[in-house]
């Protein structure tokens, strides 16, 4: 028959459709339920934190003498009042807002300036690695905390200081991530291979260094998330952070830790607020680790 | 393109201020010349310096002391440009066929990267890839598109070979190219390399410890140990007759598929001696059967045992 060379064609297989691997990645991510919940439940109080001012019932800073540590379920303030009788809901919608600005804008501060040294250090190594690494080093030797702690006590209180602090702390970390990864890749075949055919710094760089270093530099930033927001809400807890009457959850653990006696639940609502969201953040993190593996 | 008198020394630093104390002798004095067209097959154990003369002769590595010259031309004088265009004939294909891919390029852009960096503009890149996969046995409709992961070892080091072959080469410098490999692919690939060669008119430097498979695709053999040729010449005469006790040792060493022959002993036995510290006069005379008193005192000069034939070894003195 005739008609037998046209059919043969069609049962070759097509041109395999090509998915970038941003695309994969994100694929991956809605695949997981334990990530996609995490992920859900972190936009949302993102999105309640951003949309406070709307969200809020009332004032975070107005209080009521008469409406002091008002229960949970209480007609008007469905989380209770705290030691000034100001509204547990409003308080922790703006709490998180001014935890989660602390708590991740150092995050990507170190994220941008640790990955470029760390990478810088790295693919170019001798002097300028050694003086990148020993500099760092030198931060890494401290306990996160007690440098958290040091830095902020030396320039005091005050969320631009807070910001400040926990950048120094998480940019030694990641440095050494960025650094690791780069000295890793660098020496691999298709590196050398490239090298071999003629390719300058650039394009290796750009187009081999890059896309196989920042994948390992994004997991563990965001492993670190989860700390820099308990160090966040940890410094305003100690007084060296936010500030009163500003609502910051860490703030409000120190402002309502006397009035556990009374009323045990009220107290605990910014720790919870604190636990959920760095346990979403880990949980994240860990879906983000797995779904940009690329040996799947 | 001749090799003369190739050196590459390491140092190993050792404590705090990293003062170089000793030197590891990787590559010690390495001369030999690849003639158009031929397979020149380079043998010798794991750690004899078969990678790092393929570095050091293509430049990937600075050399400490010796030439290398391609068509006449001063590789290792040659100006940085001058480099990029050379790097153009001479290419290289690597041993580990899952680190020599970037896990994050398709098959199809690691091999028009090549291209790409020497001024080919994407889409003229691309099909010129598409066309060299199908060179080399790969549907470019089915493989184009895939990652690294996605393929076999095999095919891995089908891709490998085209994206050193892309740049049309003259001289292809291959690194172990299969021992990575299943021995049935194995055969595979090196009869795809063997149609390669015969169509786009190559020479090929061929590195593998496998004696099968040099003494399968070799027209010449060069044997190394400790950094230094012990024994060079046409391949079936060193398959024939062996002239190095090293070279006689290393054909013995492959394992019998008689099962009488199961439980010889060893051939070779312990490790090659520290390349840190070599023994003094022949490289050899710790692991060799036939040493006399002078092996410890002089490093023996390469004598001509038949037109072509050289062994570095004090037993041959006399027919010199």
């Amino acid at each position: 028959m005739s008609v037998s060379a046209p059919t043969l064609i069609t049962t070759l297989p097509g041109p395999r459709v090509t998915t970038s691997y941003w695309r994969l990645v994100g694929r991956r991510l809605a695949r997981d339920p334990t990530t996609l919940t995490a992920g859900l439940l972190l936009a949302a109080i993102v999105l309640a934190a951003i949309l406070a001012p709307v969200l809020a019932p009332y004032d975070p800073a107005a209080g009521s003498i008469r409406l002091r540590l008002s229960p949970i379920g209480s007609p008007g303030h469905p989380l209770g009042t705290d030691e000034q009788g100001r509204d547990m809901l409003s308080r922790l919608l703006y709490g998180g807002r001014m935890t989660l600005l602390a708590g991740l804008t150092p995050i990507v501060i170190a994220c941008l300036l640790g990955g470029v040294l760390g990478i810088f250090a790295g693919y170019l190594g001798g002097a300028v690695n050694s003086i990148v690494m020993r500099t760092s080093d030198i931060f890494y030797a401290f306990p996160a905390i007690l440098l958290a702690i040091a830095i902020s006590g030396a320039l005091g209180p005050g969320l631009g200081n807070t910001l400040i602090s926990l950048s120094v702390v998480f940019l030694p970390r990641i440095i050494r991530v960025a650094e690791a990864v780069t000295v890793q890749t660098k020496s691999l075949e298709y590196v050398a291979a490239a090298r071999a055919s003629g390719a300058g710094s650039w394009p290796i760089v750009r187009y081999h260094l890059l896309p196989n270093v920042l994948a390992p530099i994004l997991v563990f930033t965001s492993t670190q998330v989860s700390l820099s927001i308990i160090l966040a809400a940890g410094l305003s807890f100690l007084g060296l952070g936010v500030t009163p009457p500003a609502a910051e959850w860490g703030l409000m653990l120190n402002t309502l830790r006397q009035s556990i006696y009374v009323d045990a639940w009220v107290p605990a609502l910014p720790g919870v607020a604190i636990f959920v969201v760095s346990m979403a953040f880990n949980l994240l993190s860990d879906g983000l680790r797995d779904a940009m593996e690329v040996r799947g | 393109m001749t090799v003369d008198g190739l050196v590459k020394h390491f140092p190993v630093r050792r404590g705090l201020l990293r003062r170089a104390t000793e030197t590891l002798r990787a590559v010690d004095g390495v001369s030999f010349a690849v003639e158009p067209g031929e397979t020149l097959g380079v043998v010798g154990e794991s750690g004899c310096g078969k990678s790092t003369l393929a570095r050091t002769v293509l430049r990937l590595v600075a050399a400490d002391a010796g030439r290398v010259s391609f068509d006449g031309e001063d590789l290792f004088a040659a100006s940085d440009s001058r480099l990029k265009r050379l790097r153009r004939d001479l290419q290289l294909v690597f041993q580990d066929p899952y680190a020599s891919l970037n896990p994050r390029m398709t098959l199809r852009d690691a091999i028009a990267f090549n291209l790409i960096i020497h001024g080919a503009d994407r889409g003229a890149a691309r099909r010129r890839a598409d066309d060299m996969l199908e060179d080399v046995g790969l549907d470019p409709r089915l493989f184009g598109g895939r990652y690294p992961h996605e393929v076999s070892g095999g095919q891995r080091q089908r891709v490998n070979i085209a994206r050193a072959l892309v740049l049309d080469p003259r001289l292809v410098v291959l690194d172990e190219p299969v021992s990575a490999l299943d021995k049935s692919v194995q055969a595979q690939v090196l009869n795809l390399l063997q149609q390669l060669k015969a169509a786009r008119r190559l020479t090929y430097v061929l590195i593998s410890h496998d004696l099968n498979v040099i003494e399968y695709a070799s027209d010449r053999v060069i044997v190394l140990y400790l950094g230094k040729i012990v024994e060079m010449g046409p391949a079936e005469t060193i398959a024939e007759s062996p002239k190095h006790p090293y070279t006689q040792a290393l054909f013995r060493s492959a394992p019998s598929m008689d099962p009488a022959q199961r439980l010889v002993a060893p051939p070779l036995t312990g490790d090659p001696p520290n390349p840190l510290n070599p023994p003094s006069g022949c490289r050899f005379r710790t692991r060799c059967p036939h040493a006399i008193a002078r092996c410890a005192e002089v490093e023996p000069a390469a004598y001509e045992i038949s037109r072509g034939h050289l062994a570095a070894c004090h037993l041959y003195a006399t027919s010199a």
